[in-house]
């Protein structure tokens, strides 16, 4: 009676990434009612800079309000559902995204289109360049919702780049070519290659010459290249981000063909942590693609209420610099506790300046080097240890052993805790495997005794 | 990872319509000459013939979908440039040459050599639309009517909004705003609203909006929230459902003339059609199970498999009310076909006069088999008149269609702050009830006095009880009767009487010469002045005939 796409489960809605959240569901830690319950840190969420929006809130009722100097701009509000946003909104954004660049890139509003976050502004931007059965090739690892906001209405498939930890999990050139020769072999039209940056679930900014080999595939290719720049407002640590836009106009593209095959995708859910406002993005230098997108994004239009809200508090300029200076350092003094703890207990990150979480190294915990072996591992870890991580399979890692860990959603405290947890789990683990090993040289020596006597005893 | 091959599938047809309606009858006559000059013989004269009907009958169809781009909620605020924004399924034809079939059609061209290719779906709306909606709105937008500022200016009644109760909403917010978004009274708190939410919506707010649904339906039916999936405004909700009850290349019945935007809801990403079901001012244009049936097996033999009824109830652009008698009716017709009904009840507050409004959640209140076959949507755009905070509401009894609508609706969630200042506005029960009966009363008296107005110049309108508008018939002030005759008329009334309305040909109406007036933007104090305007034209037009 439903239709196929209804019925199917190709969503991705059932890989462990999203199974994890369940059985976190169930039995979900509180500081005060559930101790002993599962800690979150699969939600790339940040929390850690709340104080700051609320107390701006707090001194800006009119802006809740929806006042203007004290005069009730309410009317024009409720009415307002035109598709090219709130202009006061836009202006302010790509201000704001700019200076997230250190300002050496300059954004046109007209060529942004607001969607209701960025889950609907990718779905958005694929329907505008890719028609069903196309492909895009992603890096691995990935975030594992795109498995569902890139794939499942619009019809396009994903092939994975695979990225390796023998370099950092870098993009080669060699690695977007043999992804490309597969897609080619499986008769799949590639449309092009979306990449976030900074990386989810990798935690790192891209160097000059990654965003350089992709924009030459680009070109070379004839294909777009899509930035999912959402954490760009994340970065707390050299080196610095450099936006795909930048790297572009460094190498004086803005009037070639592969100019208007560059877009970004960006949203105010991880820097300023506000993904329950819905606020996503897309920008284009492609009148084509701005045209249709603006569109499309009816069926995902930004609240004019929350437009208003946010196109005041960002037009404060003193409040947005220092927001952004407080919450870098705040991001950064977290991620360091969570690599010291983690080092304690024997564990290595890979080395990162950005995100909202650690691509944690857990390769020397597993049993065998297999995908199986990791999830028998995610699964301790969630259950007995009490944690929800996301394993690197869910991010189709190519090499097991790897999970993305976040720290930014939940207090110092419970932070502290979820350390504890890993330190004793870790210190657990390798007590019972010396005991295990030790067990086993007693037994063979015993036995070696044991059949000498029987010898001479016989004798 | 699946690999799916897809074909294109072409039909003679598109060929022929890409060369345009003059370009085709361009074609034709070159050969015709052979005929008259006596050196085509039998058999050209024979094609010839044929040929020239059938592509009269295809321009005129084709021109009968052509202008149809239209998007009710668009606000006066458009750029210079307002291109296309839903495709008729006959303009995509046209630029991408090719026809809805069955099975899933490439809509791109696959060129390996040329520049890359954006979607194909992009091609469809992009081009630049001269449809009579967004010339109005263009026209409106440049030279907006003010009774002091700018007196003769061109007056809007062309745009379904509701601007009679607003005050009450906006004396509400002065008194409340802040505190209703961040606290409930009891603590203030940023992570109420900042952290990532479910994405179908808060359940405090599904709880107070199934409280309101039911109060505007004068608490017939009493809605239950769990069995809500909120949207970002009921575009997308019609959307979402389209893309859970049926697969690309499906159907969906609508009767005629319907709300302009379906055609980019339904059809538009979905890869679904849209079978239209005339109604008829002989019927009121009530929807008749007779036509019904005609298109449903006419679709059959089309090869197209109908899921589907979508109806407006209030209906737009007519704005009648379906009896309990023909609800009971579509409902055995659904029953009999196994499909589903969409019932678009977004007006469901503004229904006016002696009327009864019918909910399709209270004819299937006692059933236990049918009512995993309707869905409602619904919506605060027109009952709050509140179409800038995007909220939009499936209703369902079926709870596979409400776990695929919940996992679906991330790509189109409902802001946070709003949820929470819309939770309390809608919990203050003394404000919701004041304002449904004060706004029911003035869209009452509004619509007295506007169908009044009408009335003496000669157009009478189909009696309605819902909605913010008329439906007029001025089929006796067109030069033909025919679409081009419409829009003729209505140019006039644009250009002249300076006056923008909605040419029924914008929603399919299959008869011509009917216009929707809306009246909710204006101010009783309007009235006369349009009343004065249009009847330039309607003078002129009856000296004429």
């Amino acid at each position: 009676m439903l239709s196929s796409k209804a019925s199917c489960n190709s969503h991705g809605q059932d890989s462990s990434y999203f199974l994890g959240w369940q059985i976190y569901e169930s039995n979900p830690f509180d500081e005060l009612v559930n101790p002993t319950g599962i800690i979150q840190m699969g939600l790339a969420e940040n929390q850690l800079s709340f104080d700051l929006v609320e107390s701006w809130l707090r001194k800006n009722p009119d802006a809740m309000g929806l006042k203007k100097d004290g005069e009730s701009v309410f009317k024009e509000l409720a009415l307002f559902q035109d598709y090219h946003g709130l202009p006061a909104f836009k202006n302010e954004l790509v201000e704001y995204m700019a200076k997230i660049r250190g300002n050496k890139v300059k954004f046109d509003p007209n060529n942004l289109v607001l969607a209701a976050g960025a889950t609907s502004a990718n779905e958005t931007l694929i329907f505008c360049l890719a028609d069903p059965g196309d492909a895009l090739l992603l890096p691995t690892p990935y975030y594992p919702g795109f498995d569902r906001d890139l794939k499942w209405r619009t019809g396009v498939e994903i092939v994975p780049v695979y990225c390796s930890s023998s370099n950092g999990f870098r993009i080669t050139k060699f690695a977007l070519e043999e992804a490309y020769q597969r897609a080619q072999k499986l008769n799949l039209n590639v449309k092009g290659v979306l990449i976030t940056n900074p990386s989810n679930p990798l935690g790192t900014t891209m160097t000059r010459d990654e965003l350089n080999h992709l924009i030459s595939f680009a070109i070379a290719k004839d294909i777009h290249v899509i930035s999912d720049e959402v954490f760009s407002g994340t970065v707390f640590d050299s080196p610095g981000f450099i936006s795909i836009i930048e790297a572009a106009m460094d190498r004086n593209l803005e009037n070639t063909n592969v100019w208007s095959r560059i877009h970004i995708v960006y949203s105010l859910s991880k820097d300023l942590g506000l993904p329950g406002f819905r606020v996503g993005m897309i920008y284009s230098n492609n009148e084509t693609v701005v045209s249709a997108a603006t569109k499309m994004s009816s069926f995902g239009l930004v609240s004019s209420q929350t437009q208003y809200l946010l196109s005041n508090m960002l037009a404060d300029k003193k409040f947005t610099s220092k927001y952004m200076k407080e919450n870098q350092k705040r991001l950064k003094k977290r991620k360091e506790m969570m690599v010291s703890g983690l080092k304690k207990a024997g564990i290595e990150c890979l080395k990162g300046n950005a995100g909202l979480f650690c691509w944690v190294d857990m390769r020397n915990l597993l049993s065998s080097n297999t995908f199986e072996a990791e999830t028998e591992l995610w699964k301790k870890i969630l259950c007995e240890v009490g944690l929800n991580i996301s394993p690197g399979a869910s991010c189709h890692c190519s090499e097991p052993g790897w999970f993305r860990v976040c720290f930014a959603n939940m207090s110092h405290e419970t932070l502290q805790r979820a350390m504890q947890r890993i330190k004793y789990f870790v210190v657990e683990r390798s007590n019972m495997s010396r005991s295990k090993s030790k067990r086993q040289l007693i037994s063979n020596w015993v036995r070696k005794l044991s059949s000498a006597d029987r010898d001479e005893q016989e004798r | 990872m699946t690999r799916t091959r897809f074909s294109r599938k072409r039909s003679p047809e598109p060929e022929k319509e890409k060369a345009g309606g003059g370009g085709a009858v361009m074609r034709v006559i070159v050969p015709l000459q052979g005929v008259v000059q006596g050196s085509g013989g039998l058999v050209l004269g024979s094609i010839i013939p044929c040929a020239l009907f059938y592509f009269l009958q295809f321009y005129l169809k084709r021109n009968r979908d052509d202008p149809n781009d239209q998007n009710e909620s668009n606000s006066p605020s458009q750029t210079q440039n307002p291109t296309t924004r839903s495709p008729s399924s006959g303009q995509l034809t046209e630029l991408t040459g090719l026809t809805r079939t069955p099975s899933r059609p490439l809509l791109s061209p696959r060129s390996h050599t040329g520049p890359v290719s954006i979607s194909g779906r992009v091609h469809g709306i992009v081009k630049g639309s001269d449809s009579p909606y967004y010339v109005g709105l263009r026209r409106v937008k440049e030279d907006q009517y003010d009774e002091l500022g700018n007196p003769n200016g061109v007056i809007q009644l062309g745009l379904a909004e509701n601007k009679l109760s607003l005050e009450l909403v906006k004396d509400w917010l002065a008194e409340n705003a802040s505190h209703a978004i961040l606290g409930n009274g009891k603590e203030l708190s940023i992570s109420g609203i900042a952290t990532y939410q479910p994405f179908d919506g808060l359940m405090e707010f599904k709880v107070t909006v199934a409280g309101f649904m039911s109060q505007v339906m004068e608490n017939a039916v009493s809605f239950n929230p769990s069995q809500i999936v909120l949207t970002a405004g009921a575009t997308p909700a019609i959307e979402i459902l389209s893309f859970c009850l049926a697969d690309a290349g499906n159907a969906f019945l609508v009767p005629t003339p319907y709300y302009p935007g379906f055609d980019r809801d339904v059809k538009w990403r979905t890869g679904v059609e849209i079978i239209h079901v005339p109604c008829r001012s002989a019927d009121n244009f009530n929807l008749s199970i007779t036509a019904l049936d005609r298109a449903f097996n006419q679709a059959k033999k089309r090869g197209l498999k109908v899921r589907g009824i979508i109806i407006s109830n209030p209906s737009n652009p007519v704005g009648n009310l379906p009896s309990r008698e023909s609800l009971y009716t579509l409902l055995d017709f659904a029953r009999e076909k196994n499909i589903h009904i969409i019932s678009n009840e977004i007006l469901a507050g503004c229904t006016h006069g002696n009327e009864e409004f019918v909910s399709m959640a209270e004819i299937v209140d006692h059933e236990d088999v049918d009512r995993k076959r309707v869905h409602i949507v619904y919506g605060l755009s027109k009952d709050l008149s509140l179409p800038g905070f995007r909220v939009g509401v499936i209703y369902s009894f079926n709870e596979e269609v409400l776990a695929a609508a919940k996992k679906l609706t991330r790509f189109s969630s409902i802001s946070a702050p709003t949820q929470r200042l819309l939770i309390s506005m809608l919990s203050d029960s003394k404000f919701v009830q004041t304002f449904i009966t004060t706004n029911r009363e003035r869209l009452q008296r509004m619509y007295v006095q506007f169908v009044a107005g009408l009335k003496k110049l000669g157009i009478g309108c189909i009696k309605s009880s819902g909605g913010f508008y008329c439906w007029a018939d001025m089929s006796g002030f067109i030069s033909s009767y025919s679409e081009k005759g419409e829009l003729e008329l209505w140019d006039k009334l644009l250009n002249i009487a300076k006056v923008n309305v909605t040419p029924g040909s914008c929603c399919h109406c299959i008869e011509p010469g009917w216009f929707r007036f809306c009246f909710a933007t204006l101010t009783e104090k309007d009235i006369p002045v349009v009343m004065e305007r249009i009847q330039k034209v309607t003078e002129t037009c009856k000296l004429k005939s």
